[in-house]
This record gives structure tokens, sequence and C-alpha cells, in this order.
């Protein structure tokens, strides 16, 4: 019970305070996993949108991988990425190991296939529904897709936000390829995972409170958009 | 392509199509000239709606030919438009419903708002044209789709059973519009399951039964006298079919009516 009192007594002064270190690393977690999210929707919406409209060879393998890489062990992902920016690895001369960048690109391949996997889903049963009236109007492969991707933006935020939880709960990837450097690559999950393992549990659960606070900030704000957006456009 | 080139007649040649083996379109031949509107009519299951899929180009049958036969340089693709049966209305305003067909055929902005304003205009929906239009009651979502579909000046325009669940008000109003449109010199082709609707808008019938074309003859000749017995049943409107369908080789048999053509 002290643990947790002490907890939120940690979680309270940390914020009070407004601790630089501490305003550095929720910074620095939230850049990561923004900009992870947004290449991830740049590659995932299109990719999700295409294998729901068009008939490729290849395309229910690619539908069953996408499934498939939803559930990527972080582990598995930051070691693979650690073994090709590694110095001995093929992109070894561009020093991305350890980095941010190396981090945001962890996350893009866990987050991608989530964004693309549900993107398909949404954009499938909508394309069902407009094939017949696109195909009468003459709406080309393009305009087609941008016109499910816009026709469906609602439902593809919840794609996204989902993609997000995916990227700021992560802490395997981000370890492995970002090292936990203190003022360079320390992040919120990786912080909390070094404050247990020095045994300091009050502060690493003070910590993981602010984290799911934040979290709960980005998927309210999302809320009040798409519930604003939606009275007006059903 | 020359977007004004006429792109009727229309000609079918021994169309056919199948799904899974089961053949539901049979050795349909007709040619649509410019002019008269058409009511496609027939029981449930008579292949009325593929029939204008296929006329339509949203199927490609499995055997014979559909040719638009108008001068070369028509664009058929851009000359022709389809309302459903069930409104398929984007998820944005009455406006940008309009707006987005007509962005297909690459009309400037200036262009698009006149027309989205005129045609939104004849279709009385002009005070809804900020709503989204998936909120629009049954009846004027398919007035909207007439509206799209006008806001295209099709040389054809395919409805399928446009008043199918619409209540007498709303179907009126659908009607008027179709009027409207066809009075612009729209080719109408149409299937109902209305058989006073047939008999309102259309010039001539083509009567299917089970993916054939059993009758083509114009409008009038098809209510007072029509030459098929299952015609006229259907137009008595008896409800045979079940009896008669067991024995639907026989209706292969029959010669198919070339109607004269009128108006033209």
């Amino acid at each position: 019970m002290n643990d947790i009192s002490d907890a939120f007594a940690a979680a309270f002064a940390m914020v009070a305070g407004f601790d630089k270190d501490l305003a550095e690393i929720v910074g620095l977690s939230l850049e990561v996993s923004l900009s992870a999210v947004f290449i991830a929707a740049v590659i995932g919406l299109p990719l999700g949108a295409a294998t729901a409209l068009f008939r490729f060879p290849g395309r229910k393998v690619i539908i069953v991988l996408l499934n498939a890489f939803m559930g990527l062990p972080p582990v598995v992902v930051g070691l693979i990425v650690y073994l090709l920016l590694s110095r001995a690895g093929p992109f070894g001369v561009l020093g991305l190991l350890f980095t941010p960048t190396a981090m945001i690109i962890a996350q893009v391949i866990l987050v991608t296939p989530i964004i693309a996997s549900l993107t398909r889903q949404v954009i499938e049963d909508l394309w069902r529904e407009y094939e017949e009236q696109m195909r009468s109007l003459g709406a080309g492969p393009v305009r087609s897709l941008t016109a499910l991707l816009w026709d469906a933006r609602f439902s593809l935020l919840t794609a996204i936000l989902a993609g997000f939880g995916r990227a700021s709960a992560e802490v395997g990837a981000v370890m492995i390829v970002g090292g936990n450097i203190d003022h360079a690559t320390r992040v919120m999950t990786t912080a909390i995972a070094l404050e247990v393992s020095r045994g300091d549990l009050a502060l690493a659960l003070g910590l993981g409170l602010i984290l799911l606070v934040l979290s709960t900030c980005v998927n309210g704000a999302a809320f009040l958009i798409r519930d604003a957006a939606q009275k007006r456009h059903a | 392509m020359d977007p004004r080139a006429d792109i009727l007649p229309l000609v079918l040649d021994d169309v056919s199509f199948e799904i899974n083996g089961m053949r539901l379109i049979k050795d349909l031949s007709c040619t649509f000239e410019a002019g008269p509107r058409t009511a496609i009519i027939g029981p449930n299951g008579a292949g009325k709606s593929l029939f204008l899929r296929l006329c339509h180009g949203l199927l490609t049958p499995s055997a014979g030919t559909i040719r638009w036969a108008g001068p070369d340089g028509a664009d058929p693709v851009a000359a022709q438009a389809m309302v459903f049966q069930r409104p398929i209305m984007l998820r944005r305003s009455v406006a940008a419903n309009v707006d987005f067909a007509l962005k297909l055929r690459n009309h400037g902005k200036p262009d698009r708002t006149a027309i989205i304003d005129e045609v939104l205009g004849r279709c009385g929906l002009r005070r809804l044209k900020d709503n989204p239009a998936r909120v629009l009651s049954f009846g004027e979502q398919q007035k909207l789709a007439l509206a799209r579909a006008w806001a295209l000046k099709p040389q054809v325009l395919f409805l399928d059973e446009p008043t199918a669940s619409l209540d007498p008000a709303a179907t009126h109003a659908v009607e008027e519009i179709v009027q409207a449109i066809h009075h612009e010199g729209t080719r109408i082709i149409m299937t109902t399951h209305d058989l006073g609707q047939a008999r309102r808008l259309a010039d001539e019938i083509i009567f299917l039964h089970r993916g054939r074309m059993l009758e083509h003859a114009p409008t009038e000749t098809f209510f007072t006298e029509p030459k098929n017995d299952l015609a006229q049943a259907f137009v008595k409107g008896e409800l045979l079919w079940w009896k008669l369908g067991k024995d639907n080789r026989r209706a292969g048999g029959y010669e198919v009516d070339k109607a004269p053509r009128r108006r033209n």
C-alpha cells in the first residue's frame, strides 16, 4: 500500500516541481511515438486501403502477414533493427544506433502492421458499399482509394490510436535500439524499467502514472475531435 | 474523346451471363436507340438488375457482346450514369456528393458550383446542401442520387428500381425528376416492380422472366395485348410464377417481339 501512495506522491512531486529531466523524458517519448505513428500512418493507410481494393498476386499472403505482424514481439523487432543498424550491420555506416531515429524506425515497424490491418478491414467494408457507385461514376483506382480513405477518416482515427497505444507503451524495442541513455534516448517506458530494476518502485510507478495520464489525454483529444466532426458529417 | 458525341445506340448481341454455372441472363439480344424511355419489368429473380448492370458495364457478359454503337470518338463511360435501388451516399455533405461526381468529370470549380446549385434546386434539395448526406431521409437520399446523376448530364441514365422502398409522395417526386431528366434529352432505361410506374414513365416495355426477354413492345401494346402468356398473367397481376415456372423451358421458345421504333 505504501508503494502506491508513495507513487502518487512521487508523481505529484515530479509534475508539481516541473522536473527538467522529467520534461525531457516526456518530450522525447512523445516525439518518438508520435513521429513513428505519423510515418506508420503514411505507409499503413494507403497500404491497408490498397490491399482492400485491389486484387493482385500475393494479396492474401500480405493480409496474413500484416495480421500476424500486429503481434510482433517488440524485443524481436528491436533486435533485428539493432543488427541492421549496428556497426557491422548493413546500415551501420549511418551511425543511427542508440539515437531517437533508431527508436522511431523500430516503432514504425511495430505500428505499421496495426494501422494497415485495421485500415484494410475498415476500407474493405466501405468499399463493399461504394464499389458499384464508384465504378458507375468512372472513378479510377487512385480516386476511389483517396475517396475511401477520406470517407472512412473517423474510423481510421481509431486505427491510428491503436498504433499510438502500441508505440507509447512498448519498452522492448526502444530499449534495445535506443539504449536508455540519459539525456539522449531515455523515454518514459525505459525510465520506468530502469527505476524498477534499481528498486525505486515509487518513482517507477509515478512515471507510469504520468504515462497513463498522457496517453489518456491523447485518446481523449482524438475522441473529442472525432465526436465533433462526426456530428457534422455523420 | 469527345464527350458530346452520341454513344447510342446500345446493341446487345446474344448476351448471356452466368455465375457459378447458373445462367442468369440467357441469349438476350436487343438494341436501345436514342429517344424513348424503357422500363424493364418482370418478377423477382428475372434478371432485371443484372441486365441493367450488364448494359451499364458494371458486369461483363459471359457470352455475347454489348457495344455502344455510336460514332468513333464517343466516350461511353463519361456519357452514362446509374441510380441504384438503395442510394449510395458518400459520407459527405449533400453538395459534396454532387461535387465528387463532377470532379471525376474534370469540371472546373466555378462550373461545379453552378451545376450543383442548379441540380439541387431542381431536385428540391437546395436548403439541405450543407447537411450530411447520410442523415437525409431515404426519399431525399434517392433524390440526391438522381441529382448527382443529373449533374453529369448523361446521355443514358440507368435506374434500378428507383422508388422500390419509397412512399407515394417521394415516388411522385422521383418520377417528376426522372421525367425532367428525360425532357433534357437523356435516354432513360429503368427497372421497376410498379406496373403503374411503368405505364406512367415508359414508352416501351421489356418483359424479363428467368433471364430471358419474353417481350419487347411499346407500353400501350404491352399493357393492352401482351403476346406472351406469362406477360399476360403478369399484367393481370396473377401470381402464376411458381406454377408456370416449373415449365420454363417453354418460355424459351417464344419469339422475342421487336418493338417498332417510335420517336426517332
